[in-house]
């Protein structure tokens, strides 16, 4: 597969390695990843209830978000930032890990659940910002997007299992 | 029976040994720690926001705190009912590990300090000025050391 031989060639780049053996960056990187996750889903977690309508339903829809997404975006740039440099540290072992592919996939579809939300629901939220349960569509939106940032947390918590599972 | 004894003897506990052989019951149970982490950084930090005068700054520190207090409790819920069986399973190797008993110090430190001092600022109004902002500050500070001594004690 040409995508493994990439990978393999990065790999062997040597900053790659030097990543992958110095034990101290990849513990900041991986401490910055987590402590981010508190920032990221944190708030996406509010943002969610708040669509569903369990959190804050007092609060106008409108204001969460444009009050609390920058800090969602803000975090899941810093994590995704901390994220590329894990990868880079081993990328040809994270290619090949399953719970890291099933996390990329997953990440792609709560990409795409994101912008098919401001792309229709988000759109009329005028009639419906102070609903203390928004329309089913916007629920829908908010329940999507919880499970899946929730299942990449899984998966992503299971990536170093790989061996004990797979092999 | 010494702490170390002690600790010797949770962790071989026939129930621990069982869990330890698991491929996936302890990574369970740490996901399930990590979720709660997350619950926690938002109900916290939407608070502790707006008492820095940033995030929800149209609502009242007080009617968010309100909001959000059933998700801050689920969240620390979940981290004590899983905490312990994370810290049994390797005990005799935290209670080397001063990241350890640093991050139990915050973790109660920052329980008192939330459900006492920082309750009570944000529900009076009347607090103003530099007060609300050190209480945030504080509280940032030690779920910080908090999250941060969870991370470094994972580490083999």
């Amino acid at each position: 597969m040409p995508l493994l031989e990439i990978f393999e060639w990065l790999a062997a780049t040597p900053a790659s390695t030097a990543l992958r053996e110095s034990h101290y960056a990849y513990l900041a990187f991986l401490a910055t990843h987590v402590l981010t996750l508190a920032v990221f889903l944190g708030t996406a977690i509010i943002v969610d209830l708040r669509l569903l309508g369990i959190s804050m339903s007092r609060v106008p829809v409108s204001q969460v978000l444009t009050r609390l997404l920058p800090w969602t975006t803000g975090g899941f740039a810093v994590m995704a930032a901390s994220g590329v440099l894990m990868f880079y540290a081993s990328p040809a072992d994270k290619f090949v890990n399953l719970f890291f592919r099933a996390k990329m996939a997953m990440l792609g579809l709560a990409g795409l659940a994101v912008w098919l939300f401001f792309r229709t629901v988000h759109r009329s939220i005028d009639d419906w910002d102070n609903d203390p349960v928004p329309p089913r569509a916007a629920r829908l939106a908010g329940g999507l997007t919880l499970l899946l940032w929730t299942a990449i947390l899984v998966a992503g918590r299971m990536i170093p299992y790989q061996q004990y599972w797979f092999t | 029976m010494s702490l170390l004894e002690f600790f010797h003897w949770l962790e071989y506990l026939p129930l621990l040994v069982t869990m330890r052989s698991s491929p996936w019951l302890f990574p369970a149970i740490a996901t399930v720690h990590l979720l709660g982490l997350a619950i926690i950084g938002g109900a916290v930090l939407v608070v502790d926001l707006r008492l820095l005068g940033l995030g929800l700054i149209g609502q009242s520190a007080a009617r968010l705190t309100r909001d959000t207090e059933p998700l801050l409790l689920v969240g620390i819920a979940s981290m004590l009912l899983t905490g312990p069986w994370l810290f049994m399973c390797f005990a005799t190797k935290y209670y080397y590990l001063t990241a350890f008993w640093l991050k139990l110090a915050s973790l109660g430190a920052v329980l008192l300090f939330t459900f006492t001092i920082r309750r009570r600022v944000v529900r009076n109004p009347t607090i103003a000025g530099a007060v609300p902002k050190l209480v945030a500050v504080a509280s940032l500070s030690l779920w910080f050391s908090v999250a941060l001594g969870g991370r470094l004690i994972g580490f083999p």
